[in-house]
């Protein structure tokens, strides 16, 4: 999932006794692992916070997108470069999905659209870093994918049906592009003095952000509390934060790179890496608008948005007047 | 002006040789094995600066399902960028492949024609370049299915069915949008007349294309152009765009003479390739 700091309404898991019937059969559902569909009851705030956080994450795949276009028209190779295109495309295509998904909660893709160029919604802010390097092209793939995995996998088994067959279809190419982003790091790291120290410089720099992608530590969290009594929210932050740092520092020993913290250590006892935490007051910055691009995405988006109304008015002026035209020949034809 | 020193000499004619390391001595001109290479070049040459300006557009399309199919429009070219690059690289039989060919050749060695050169501009003008070679391109690759030369046949029935559905699309968006709003059927009226000189180039033999025309390797040109025609004058009218009556055509980028965008694109396109030579990646 993309989407980190979504709120829950209200004041943490409402007690059972506090439940009117509806919401106890709903919740015994929840618990016997049955899937909410569309179609059926369910809280308004259960509705609510699914629409934000699935929005959020359709959003972060549609302005994933620009980080990675950047390098599109540079790709080192024919091969390099279609592999980057279907993997832009692939995003878009997430997109997609998830956008029809928070549509059968009742919110059109344009009021989404819409809410994220207002900038009244968020999107992962991973993205709001810049793409400098062709390694950070593998970076992105090994590293930003990986942590979107290790957050999606789970969410597989999320309680709302039409979100968990999304993350199903999803998942699979996820684990396809942090394959191809690893490919580059190892050609990378394995290749010229030059080559080596781009695939450095994007670790240096893609660490930090990476942890940061699974949100500040919520264990005593209230409203995490809920999403997770409802199931969309599977695992807390620091679990995930936790088993993406094991997964990852014998992956970047194998490349013969080193992870930019000097803490980082085996610790036996917890039988997991104990790691530094990211400099969470730059996450926070960053998620009020201050990170190095939040500007240029945003207006990336918008400038597609404005300058494309012309083509989707043309489109639909088209559809109409061919209505029109189906309409007359049916009178005619009377 | 101060006279120029004689630099003829064996030092310079050494160093310039160095200089040229790598770029192997190109097929004499004239030969078929030349003729062969040049053509498969410049099939090879409009998929990859088209794939690449189609590419441009990736994340900033007006809906999510056109980011989607220029996304596959792009990647369909690169695929063929790298099977008509590859059959030039064999046929040449200097060891070059197609990423040495897209990536490291310099502008006057590369024949796309001119009109894939053009810059995106507006999104109308994008779908109207793409209709324009699509109307070409579909036509070109259905008469190199029977071409003498197997391997080309092969590469034009795969790349044939991709081009297709290429043209039904840009196609059905022209018609859409000439016959839209008052605006959408402006923007599709100027990008049609500003491209319009860069189409005829596609029609245009010189004696390369005649002798690969004799040889059955490529059909001739000209050979293209009633079907090209029968397209434009049915999408168009079903579009309301008014077709330019000018016959004048832009030509040189078969012959390897572009427009300045050219230098702009192989700038970027060929920069990892050009910076560190010799790198894999
Ligand atoms: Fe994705
Ligand atoms: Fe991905």
């Amino acid at each position: 999932m993309y989407a980190q700091m979504v709120k829950t309404d209200g004041k943490g898991i409402k007690p059972r006794e506090e439940m009117t019937p509806e919401e106890q059969r709903f919740q015994d559902r929840i618990d016997a692992g049955e899937k909410i569909e569309p179609k059926e009851w369910m809280p308004e705030a259960y509705r609510q916070n699914l629409i934000r956080q699935i929005g959020q994450h359709a959003h972060s795949e549609i302005v994933g997108q620009l980080p990675e276009g950047n390098w599109i028209t540079r790709a080192p190779t024919l091969e390099r470069k279609a592999i980057l295109l279907a993997k832009v495309q692939d995003e878009a295509g997430h997109g997609l999905y998830l956008y029809c998904a928070a549509e059968t909660l009742g919110v059109s893709r344009d009021e989404l659209t819409e809410a994220l160029l207002s900038g009244k919604m968020k999107y992962s802010s991973i993205f709001n870093y810049p793409t400098l390097n062709w390694a950070d092209i593998g970076a992105v793939g090994w590293l930003v994918d990986g942590a979107a995995i290790m957050n999606q996998v789970p969410l597989q088994r999320t309680s709302f049906g039409p979100y968990s067959r999304a993350m199903i279809r999803i998942c699979k190419e996820e684990s396809f592009h942090q394959r191809q982003g690893y490919d580059i790091m190892m050609k990378m790291a394995r290749g010229t003095p030059e080559q080596r120290e781009m695939a450095q410089d994007a670790l240096d720099r893609y660490w930090y952000p990476s942890l940061m992608m699974f949100g500040p530590s919520d264990k005593d969290s209230v409203h995490s509390a809920q999403s997770m009594a409802w199931k969309i929210k599977i695992n807390t932050n620091d679990e995930l934060r936790q088993k993406f740092v094991d997964q990852t520092v014998p992956q970047a020993k194998y490349l013969g790179l080193t992870i930019p913290d000097p803490e980082l250590k085996w610790n036996e006892e917890k039988g997991g890496h104990d790691f530094s935490e990211p400099d969470w007051s730059e996450f926070y910055a960053v998620l009020k608008g201050n990170g190095p691009c939040n500007r240029d995405r945003l207006e990336a988006r918008q400038n597609a948005w404005e300058d494309g109304r012309w083509f989707r008015d043309g489109l639909v002026a088209h559809a109409k007047k061919a209505d029109a035209r189906r309409a007359a020949a049916r009178v005619a034809a009377e | 002006m101060p006279s120029l020193p004689d630099v003829m000499t064996p030092d310079a004619e050494a160093l310039a040789k160095a200089a040229g390391n790598g770029a192997r001595a190109p097929l004499a001109a004239g030969t078929l094995a030349h003729d062969l290479f040049t053509g498969l070049t410049r099939l090879g040459d409009n998929a990859l600066i088209l794939g690449h300006r189609v590419s441009e557009w990736c994340g900033h399309a007006p809906v999510l399902e056109e980011d989607i199919a220029l996304a596959n429009v792009a990647l369909d070219l690169i695929g063929q960028t790298q099977l008509w690059l590859g059959l030039a690289g064999e046929v040449e039989g200097r060891g070059r492949s197609a990423d040495n060919l897209a990536f490291l050749r310099d502008a006057w060695h590369f024949s796309n024609i001119l009109l894939v050169e053009r810059p995106n501009r507006d999104f109308g003008h994008t779908l109207m370049r793409q209709f324009l070679f699509d109307a070409w391109h579909q036509p070109m690759l259905k008469a190199l299915e029977d071409s003498n030369d197997a391997r080309i046949a092969e590469i034009a029935a795969k790349a044939g069915k991709e081009v297709a559905y290429h043209l039904e699309r840009s196609a059905d968006l022209v018609i859409r949008l000439g016959d839209g709003t008052e605006e959408s059927h402006a923007r599709m009226q100027d990008a049609l007349e500003r491209l319009w000189p860069w189409t005829g180039e596609a029609f245009v033999a010189d004696d390369i294309d005649l002798r690969l025309a004799e040889a059955g390797l490529m059909p001739a040109p000209e050979s293209l152009r009633p079907v090209w025609d029968a397209t434009l004058t049915e999408v168009l009218s079903e579009a309301t765009l008014t077709t330019p009556d000018s016959t004048f055509a832009h030509t040189g980028g078969k012959q390897g003479r572009h427009t300045e965008d050219m230098g702009h694109i192989l700038s970027s396109m060929q920069w990892l390739q050009r910076a560190y030579p010799g790198a894999t990646w």
